[in-house]
């Protein structure tokens, strides 16, 4: 129905299979004609389908909600299932995301990744030893309703990786904890359903590594594609845990 | 040949599996879990809208209980719901609330005194009770009587997901990511486990269990548009089905959810109508009261989405390049009740459609969103003929929704179906005949068939095909033909194309010429099974000639009991024919807690089963009876039909409520 030229959109994707032990990462560039509300998503599937079957890359809701195919796009950590190609130049540049382990093109492992960090920082909800098992049957615990809210809010992330490629610290320290973790801390902190003292939470994030190696550049807050205030869950991590030391 | 051994394997990483692997964990068996994506991605974490429980906190909600919500969901199916596995699932879904809340969901609370509703498009005041502050709040969602939906804002299927996967860590399940299950390894009507590949390298693995778990969801995919994640292609009924054995029931049973964003066909949550939106047409007039004065915009998804169309076809669609569609207009809720309750959406329209929510409306049309189809299994998720085989969530057909689900049933039921398919599934492991003697040599036979199958798809052909096309092809012969209104010849043309696509897609030639990662190889199985699925649907669609929940046929508009009351069962005997075997089993109306009715909808057109009445007489005698003698609901409704004897004894207890307290 629109009679307008559509643009041509030069997408260059960075490519490299790490299987194949003789290949080398190369920049390959498709030519493609833009539709209108075509979002990464899109574009990505017609390239793999018109000119490259073996173009790997993740999507799983495409819908910006399961954060599988966070990428580089032109430089910047993002969800590129969300991205129309419409808020782009007609020049586009693709690479997988950086810190985690790649499988090939524009797929990582990013879960590989977050379930190490869930485990070592132990996100769940810890009952006190000797606790009785919770009664089903009978009426749930009371909560006040703005702290069930409050801890949806921190509750959002989607684990999609964007803040571990856009922090700085972590270029230096790779097994710091990044936003993705310490915003974990802050959630389970402020739930009373979770019975870890602040000694526990200082064993698990009170060092460098940790809510101190954090050089609050922000890089984690500017790419997070949910808009959690990051920052200030750092932040407060922070505070809380130099208060603990304090207290020593 | 690599080989893996465990008690219990649990195919799919999504709210149905994890919640099955916890409890069978829980239990003391050992636990391998297989997922496409790490658990967390899963489309579970898509529901935004809610779970339904029969709590009855919030003022709504007042007077809810497992009645109310059993009934809800009976009529919902169109009476096509096997009524024991429904009783059991609304007596569990408080549990299942519960327990969620007790290990993370911010559950959204009750607040006390007055906040501001939108019902029928107007304000009104509700004022909450101060003894359900704190408590856990409810929305109103379609074809209910009360307001039960349980939600966090418009995350809850994210929430849910992500204290779940939470809890599978902290119980130290071993998840194995990017691995596909290809095939079951069977024998003798007994399934042993899987072959899988590995997404990454190719490998394949063995996995022998005493019982498997199929944990999917559901085959969205084979439909052009859909609001479902790329991953939902079916290929867990799709593997059953390939045994030969295994059978699928109501396949042709698809819910198409009336708001989905147009093009891309995005859900938007019916808690956008439940919060209180309304649907408008080209001349932003409200439709819906005309077609369904009483429930309007809140009748069953089925209804409205036919609504919609019925409308559009009166020539009242929005045109636009995508095709007409309509509008769901929610700015009357106001930007504070859609930036707390609704974000998701909001987010989905900024970023998809560059609209805000509350300024504009959303132009939306229905679209495929479920599948109350699956695995057909027993109340206690087992194939009834596959030995060692059990499926739950919407992988399954046990048979909760029959032929339409109501919104918020289908989160609640992934949970609900893991909490007691885990019970039965530990229950079967400690009895003698679960141990199994499987051979290396079955095991390998299995693993060197899905290894030719490979290969085989690599191999230079004359006439090659390519997985897209056909793929592309499927999904717009089921757009077009066993979409939402079907008649005969559609159906019958819609058949004879899927049969000569699944014969072409058999000379399909992958060009990149390794078994590695390859997601061109990928493609290609994954399209010949997707479509041996869409012929069990479009077939199981043209044999039926009824009309019942979301199985509408324009030449057969009735509900017809008389020959219909059943569930249809398919099966693929032989690998090598083109077409399913279809049969049929009764639903007995005899045994039946609510016989067959009007469902409340337009006008009724049921040709009814004389069975029908002679049951309902009976129940009314019986149920005055026992009412005369001072029995309470629960001594009548065990009167009228006996299920708490099935449930696992740990699930049987009754729910405490804020006006049905238990004595300390």
């Amino acid at each position: 129905m629109t009679n307008e030229t559509q643009r041509i959109l030069k997408i260059s994707i960075l490519r490299y299979n790490p299987q194949v032990p003789e290949d080398k990462p190369e920049v390959v560039t498709y030519e493609l004609e833009e539709a209108d509300g075509m979002t990464l998503f899109i574009a990505l599937n017609d390239i793999r389908e018109r000119f490259d079957e073996s173009l790997k890359f993740d999507f799983v809701c495409r819908a910006g909600i399961c954060g599988s195919c966070s990428m580089l796009v032109n430089g910047k950590p993002t969800l590129a299932c969300r991205t129309l190609t419409s808020k782009l130049d007609d020049e586009i540049s693709l690479a997988p995301l950086p810190m985690f382990e790649l499988i090939g093109d524009l797929s990582v492992f990013t879960g590989k990744w977050m379930r190490g960090l869930n485990e070592r920082l132990e996100t769940w909800i810890h009952t006190k030893e000797g606790e009785k098992k919770i009664d089903a049957d009978r009426l749930e615990e009371r909560m006040e309703p703005a702290l069930a809210d409050e801890i949806y809010e921190t509750d959002r992330c989607i684990e999609c990786g964007c803040c571990v490629a856009g922090c700085g610290t972590i270029l230096m320290r790779e097994d710091f904890a990044g936003a993705v973790g310490l915003n974990k801390v802050a959630r389970y902190k402020i739930d009373p359903r979770d019975k870890r003292s602040d000694a526990d939470y200082y064993d698990l994030i009170g060092d460098e590594d940790g809510v101190f190696g954090c050089m609050s550049l922000m890089g984690c807050e500017d790419v997070c594609p949910k808009d959690l205030p990051l920052q200030s869950k750092i932040a407060y991590m922070r505070r809380q845990m130099v208060m603990m030391k304090d207290d020593e | 040949m690599r080989v893996a051994y465990t008690d219990v394997l649990v195919i799919g990483g999504g709210l149905a599996g994890l919640r099955c692997a916890t409890g069978v964990k829980e239990r003391g068996q050992d636990v391998i879990l297989l997922t496409l994506v790490p658990p967390k991605r899963s489309h579970s974490a898509a529901a935004q809208g809610g779970m339904q429980a029969s709590l009855g906190n919030s003022i709504k909600g007042e007077g809810d209980n497992e009645d109310v919500h059993f009934g809800d969901t009976i009529k919902g199916s169109d009476w096509g719901a096997d009524q024991e596995v429904a009783r059991m699932f609304v007596n569990t879904a408080p549990k299942a609330i519960r327990e969620l809340a007790a290990w993370g969901v911010p559950w959204t609370r009750v607040h006390r005194g007055d906040h501001q509703a939108i019902i029928n498009a107007k304000k009104v005041t509700l004022t909450e009770k101060d003894e359900a502050h704190g408590l856990i709040t409810a929305r109103d969602f379609g074809g209910t009587k009360k307001w039960r939906t349980c939600y966090t804002s418009d995350g809850t299927g994210h929430s849910m997901l992500y204290a779940m996967d939470n809890r599978a860590q902290e119980q130290e399940i071993k998840v194995h990511e990017r691995m596909e299950a290809m095939s079951l390894i069977h024998h003798d009507g007994r399934c042993y486990g899987a072959v899988a590949r590995n997404l990454m390298t190719g490998e394949l693995v063995a996995y022998i269990a005493k019982a498997t778990t199929i944990a999917t969801g559901g085959y969205g995919r084979i439909y052009a548009v859909s609001t479902n994640a790329v991953i939902c292609q079916g290929m867990g009924q799709a593997i059953a089905l390939e045994t030969g054995v295994a059978t699928l029931g109501n396949m042709e049973a698809i819910q198409f959810h009336p708001t989905a964003i147009v093009p891309v066909g995005i859900l938007t949550t019916e808690g956008c109508r439940g919060d209180g939106g309304i649907l408008t047409d080209v001349d932003g007039y409200r439709f819906m009261p005309d077609y369904e004065p009483e429930k309007k915009e809140l009748a069953s998804r089925d209804v409205v989405s036919r609504r919609m169309i019925e409308h559009i076809r009166n020539g009242k669609g929005v045109k636009s390049r995508y095709g007409d569609h309509l509008w769901l207009d929610i700015t009357i809720l106001g930007r504070e009740h859609i930036e707390k309750n609704l974000r998701e959406v909001k987010e989905i329209c900024e970023s998809f459609l560059g609209i805000d929510p509350a300024e504009k409306p959303i132009p939306v049309r229905p679209t495929q969103h479920y599948s109350m189809g699956g695995i057909r299994t027993d109340y206690k998720g087992e194939s009834q003929t596959l030995k060692g085989l059990y499926s739950c969530g919407e992988a399954a057909c046990w048979d909760l929704h029959g032929f339409n689900r109501l919104g918020g049933n289908s989160v609640s039921e992934t949970v609900v179906s893991g909490m007691l398919v885990a019970e039965h599934i530990a229950d079967f492991c400690e009895t003698p005949e679960s141990e199994i003697d499987i051979s290396t040599k079955l095991i390998k036979e299995f693993v060197d068939k899905e290894q030719a199958k490979l290969e085989y798809l690599l191999e230079p052909k004359q006439n090659a095909e390519s997985p897209y096309p056909l793929r592309h092809a499927m999904e717009n012969i089921m757009m077009d033909k066993v979409g939402i209104f079907r008649n005969g010849k559609d159906l019958q043309e819609a058949v004879d194309e899927l049969e000569e696509l699944l014969i072409r897609s058999r000379n399909i030639e992958v060009k990149h010429k390794t078994l590695t990662a390859n997601p061109e190889l990928f493609n290609a199985y994954r399209v010949q099974r997707m479509l041996k699925l869409a012929i069990c649907v479009a077939k199981g669609a043209l044999e039926r000639t009824e009309s019942r929940g979301a199985h509408a046929r324009e030449d057969y508009p009735e509900r017809n009991d008389k020959e219909f009351l059943n569930r249809t069962i398919t099966s693929w005997p032989d690998e090598n024919q083109t077409m399913p075997k279809v049969e049929y089993e009764p639903i007995e109306i005899k045994s039946m807690e609510m016989p067959p009715g009007f469902r409340g909808y337009g006008k009724d057109m049921t040709i009814p089963h004389p069975d029908s009445k002679i049951r309902q007489d009976e129940i009314d005698s019986l149920r005055e009876d026992l009412e005369a003698k001072g029995a309470d609901r629960f001594e009548v409704q065990d009167a009228l039909m006996e299920y708490r004897s099935k449930l696992p004894e740990c699930y049987q207890g009754k729910n405490e409520r804020l006006w049905e307290k238990f004595d300390d």
